[in-house]
């Protein structure tokens, strides 16, 4: 049987200035194809200026399972929230 | 919709107290509203569901190309062919959206091919009929887009993320696909009496098929009740069919069509149209592999894709001689 395509994840930046955001994946051959093919699936509408196309074998992800563990120091730390301070009426500008 | 001979494997819906630790967690996240992602931990009978049934919607997309390409060369003018080739492509896009998500399941896009091309995965029962003139373009996309649209709504909320995600998408994309069918039903009950007669006549060979799409009265059903449960289905079959009624037959009565339905008749009451018996029989039959075109579909789909093999090989080699190359000059 052939072999199989990688899986490709596919990010777009939809404008100037804005971050790429994650749209989905395919399968292509090499990064070449790989964005041909975003470009097709992913951007009909004008939904692009940028594309990036990684291979999803290389995305390393935070289990699901590690959540709790994982976040856990930031649930306690609440005055790195600016509304932790109440400031005086009166004062300006803080 | 696409849940045809999808199976969850329950026989019965399962108490929250029988219920192991783990599946309560699970059902406590969806019954919350927090969408399931590829790597969460899943009953494996919610999995199977949503293996079969998201690849079953993305194998209908595939094969839901062939009806309209079968017109790309005849359409009436230049804007109307580059229209459908539009809608075509969109589908082309919206089976890589499902099988992409189908595949975060843990399924290769080889064996979902395969199984559909064995016969042992299903599309929808409504690919499996003739297009025999142009107005069926107009017929398809006002009413089998039409249907699919009220189906997926609901699905893009929901519980597994990215078959909800994959809907956000195919919803957007959707829309203009049925207002391309009905302006195409626009322009032929607006011209000649023959080109009316035409859409008539298209009108007449669609009503019933599409209301064959939201499939049958799935009440007493125990794996619609499971996919309830997990919020995969979010209302019965026969809520979405009568939804589709509900807004079609104005659109039709615009046209100055008939639908055929002696026995339609809207019923100030229920504030609903009441509608005739649909022919389960002809469904079944077709979903078995009866209907006019099942053996064409499968066949054209079969070849396209082992006609191709050369084609994705060369790709492949091609990819692994630039490799080589490079890894030789490194």
């Amino acid at each position: 049987m052939s072999k199989e395509w990688p899986l490709w994840e596919v990010f777009i930046r939809s404008q100037h200035g804005l971050a790429h955001k994650h749209v989905g994946s395919l399968h292509a051959p090499d990064g070449e194809m790989a964005i041909n093919n975003a470009r097709d699936v992913y951007t009909r509408r004008n939904e692009g200026v940028g594309i990036w196309v990684v291979r999803a074998s290389e995305i390393v992800s935070s289990s699901p399972g590690d959540k709790a563990a994982l976040f856990d120091p930031s649930n306690s730390k609440v005055y790195r929230h600016p509304t932790f301070f109440p400031m005086p009426e009166e004062v300006k500008n803080l | 919709m696409y849940a045809q001979m999808v199976e969850t494997g329950t026989q019965k819906l399962r108490a929250v107290a029988d219920m192991s630790a783990q599946e309560r967690a699970f059902q406590e996240r969806i019954d919350a509203g927090i969408k399931i992602e590829p790597k969460d931990w899943m009953p494996e009978g919610y999995r199977k569901t949503l293996i079969r049934q998201i690849s079953q919607h993305a194998h209908s997309e595939i094969v839901g190309q062939l009806p309209e390409g079968n017109w790309v060369t005849r359409a009436p003018n230049l804007e109307r062919k580059a229209i459908l080739l539009a809608k075509i492509q969109d589908e082309a896009g919206h089976g890589l959206y499902l099988y992409s998500a189908a595949e975060t399941l843990g399924v290769s896009r080889d064996d979902l091919l395969a199984a559909l091309h064995s016969g042992k995965a299903k599309y929808s029962s409504i690919f499996n009929y003739p297009t025999i003139n142009w107005a069926d373009m107009g017929a398809i996309g006002w009413l089998v887009d039409g249907s699919a649209i009220i189906n997926q709504i609901p699905l893009c909320r929901c519980s597994y993320g990215p078959y909800a995600r994959a809907m956000v998408r195919v919803c957007k994309e959707e829309s203009f696909h049925a207002r391309q069918g009905y302006d195409i039903m626009l322009a032929l009950c607006r011209g000649t009496p023959e080109q009316k007669q035409m859409a008539q006549d298209s009108l007449n060979r669609w009503w019933w098929p599409a209301l064959m799409m939201f499939g049958p009265s799935d009440i007493d059903s125990v794996n619609s009740a499971q996919s309830a449960q997990w919020r995969i289905k979010l209302h019965s079959n026969d809520e979405l069919r009568q939804r589709m009624v509900d807004q079609t037959v104005p659109q039709a009565e615009h046209l100055g069509l008939t639908v055929p339905d002696p026995a339609l008749r809207w019923n100030e009451e229920t504030g609903h149209y009441e509608f005739g018996e649909i022919d389960w029989a002809e469904f079944h039959n077709v979903l078995k592999g009866n209907g006019p075109c099942n053996r064409e579909r499968l066949r054209t789909r079969a070849e396209a894709y082992e006609d191709g093999a050369w084609f994705r090989d060369a790709l492949v080699a091609h990819a692994d001689k630039r490799d080589a190359a490079r890894h030789r000059a490194a």
